[in-house]
């Protein structure tokens, strides 16, 4: 069952763009990466499916219900972790959780203790008073406490040292495998390569690609280094290879294709070291962008 | 409406509220205490008051009202109370939406299962719960006042209920109109200064409408369609212009869940 239905999702502020066109299907129980530069559309995205705003045309369905005609009731079981967090500065930290949880009619005392131990949030300080980085574990205790199905993270690990990142991503995974379906919005390729199963492109308010992370990783493009003596980017010349650089002897570049032409090609050379691997979210992402 | 985000908006205006109802009674014992003195020497007044320039008197509704009565004289520090509460319900009316959009607090309660028309309704009635406890610190101190200061000078009750009752009327409007007026316009950065022009404003715009004599100023400034001097004069409301008041207090209210339903919460830029 899909728990995202986004068609031809269009927004402009005015003449400025938000997004264009936007089309992707997000299934129960995925954890589905959302990647782009800063001003792409993503937050724009996350704003829509939450009725912050409206949408110039197009249409987005979450839970199989339109977002513009049943929001509350969508809301109802969906978290939110905004990339900037702003809470009422002058409330103690557990006065604006238990405002948070006021609004969901089921007791979440329990799960507000479990949620603040895990993050290390002191509860009885003021919101004014905290961190950046406090207000994030606030910002992610508030998004999770009333066990929500569907959870938006727009730009989560901002602000968390390694440590809490690693436990936010535990967290995830944790309400993951209880089903809970996440939409994750980063421009750090890394954190959506070890978290995400599938992975939609957005650049300049329109989706460029969407897929399997693995396939993304493994169908399209190697990457090959090669070391062998008198060697130069113009020997891989060859249909498929993008890309080819020197450095220090090395040649290496991407290849997308039948992968036995370039070993061909090696096996006339007296290589001294040879990898091919698969290349980084972060590699294929620059593809997209050059 | 939604008994958390009521209780939440109320407990946030409370230290406002009880500033701005200590302030009016200060205001009124303190003009008050000075009452003896002006009836005694009503004669003395009046004839003071005859060397001013009649525009400036005008301006002040000053020949409009005997400062020697009871009601006379509450009538003139009414208008003062008038503007005081019109800056309160101005200031809760242009704040009402606007400060959690500048404070980006929005995105928190608006990503909650509520709809904006709870939302709006739920801090309509915690704003004009706000407003009406302040009301009430009004009549009390206005009866406790009267009782304390009078002396033996009577008064008609009922004409100073008028006035009272007219207090929610003056209320409302500043409210709804400070709350469409922060709709309409693309940010609210800070409230006070909208609320302090939109208060001011129209009051200097009533001054000035006795200046100018026949310019029709009246109908845009409550405190002419509210005006206590002509309350306390005739003993009745001017009828069309209450009507016209409260005809602008709907309509803006009504736009404002108009606009607020369809508004794009502005992002963090």
């Amino acid at each position: 069952m899909s728990v995202i239905e986004v068609a031809n999702l269009t927004k402009f502020y005015g003449k400025s763009r938000g997004i264009v066109d936007v089309t992707f299907n997000e299934e129960e129980g995925e954890i589905f990466g959302f990647i782009g530069p800063n001003g792409a559309g993503k937050s724009t995205t996350i704003r829509l499916l939450l009725s912050l705003i409206h949408p110039t045309s197009g249409s987005a369905r979450v839970f199989g219900k339109d977002v513009v005609t049943h929001g509350p009731e969508i809301r109802r079981n969906i978290g939110y972790l905004p990339s900037e967090v702003y809470y009422y500065e002058g409330m103690k930290v557990i006065d604006l959780l238990k405002y948070s949880a006021s609004f969901y009619d089921r007791d979440c005392t329990q799960r507000i203790r479990e949620l603040s131990e895990t993050m290390e949030l002191e509860m009885n300080r003021r919101i004014s008073d905290l961190s950046y980085g406090n207000k994030k574990k606030v910002g992610i205790v508030q998004g999770l406490l009333h066990s929500p199905k569907l959870l938006f993270l727009d730009e989560p690990t901002a602000g968390l040292d390694p440590l809490m990142q690693r436990r936010f991503f535990d967290l995830i995974r944790e309400e993951n495998s209880r089903g809970v379906t996440v939409f994750f919005s980063s421009h750090i390729l890394g954190e959506v390569q070890r978290l995400c199963t599938r992975v939609g492109i957005i650049r300049e308010g329109k989706i460029v690609e969407i897929s399997d992370i693995r396939t993304l990783q493994q169908n399209n493009y190697k990457k090959v280094r090669v070391t062998a003596p008198g060697l130069s980017a113009a020997s891989f010349d060859l249909p498929g290879a993008t890309n080819a650089q020197t450095e220090n002897g090395t040649v290496h570049f991407f290849f997308k294709g039948d992968i036995n032409t370039v070993l061909q090609r090696l096996n006339g050379l007296r290589v001294s070291d040879v990898t091919i691997e698969e290349p980084t979210l972060e590699e294929i992402f620059m593809h997209y962008y050059e | 409406m939604t008994a958390t985000i009521f209780a939440h908006e109320f407990r946030t205006r409370l230290r406002s509220v009880i500033i701005w109802s200590l302030a009016v009674t200060a205001l009124l014992f303190f003009y008050f205490s000075f009452f003896s003195v002006f009836a005694d020497q009503a004669a003395l007044m009046n004839q003071m008051m005859e060397r001013f320039p009649p525009q400036l008197r005008a301006a002040f509704g000053m020949d409009a009202r005997d400062i020697s009565t009871v009601l006379g004289f509450y009538s003139f520090i009414f208008l003062f109370i008038q503007l005081c509460l019109a800056i309160q319900a101005g200031n809760y009316g242009f704040g009402l939406v606007s400060i959690e959009e500048s404070e980006l607090t929005a995105d928190f309660l608006l990503s909650k299962p509520v709809s904006r028309t709870q939302v709006l309704t739920s801090k309509l009635l915690a704003a004009l719960t706000s407003l009406t406890i302040t009301n009430a610190v009004v009549w009390v101190s206005s009866y406790a006042s009267i009782a304390v200061f009078r002396g033996d000078r009577e008064y008609d009750s009922r004409t100073l209920l008028l006035l009272l009752i007219s207090v929610v009327i003056f209320q409302l409007f500043f409210l709804s109109v400070g709350l469409v007026v922060s709709l309409l316009v693309k940010r609210v950065r800070s409230v006070t200064p909208y609320s302090l022009g939109l208060g001011f404003g129209a009051y200097v715009l009533s001054a000035f409408s006795g200046i100018l004599g026949e310019v029709k100023l009246e109908l845009i400034t409550p405190f002419k369609h509210l005006d206590p001097a002509r309350i306390v004069r005739d003993g009745t409301y001017d009828t069309p212009l209450v009507l016209l008041n409260v005809a602008v207090t709907v309509i803006s209210l009504a736009a404002s869940y108009w606009l607020y339903v369809r508004r794009d919460i502005p992002a963090v830029s």
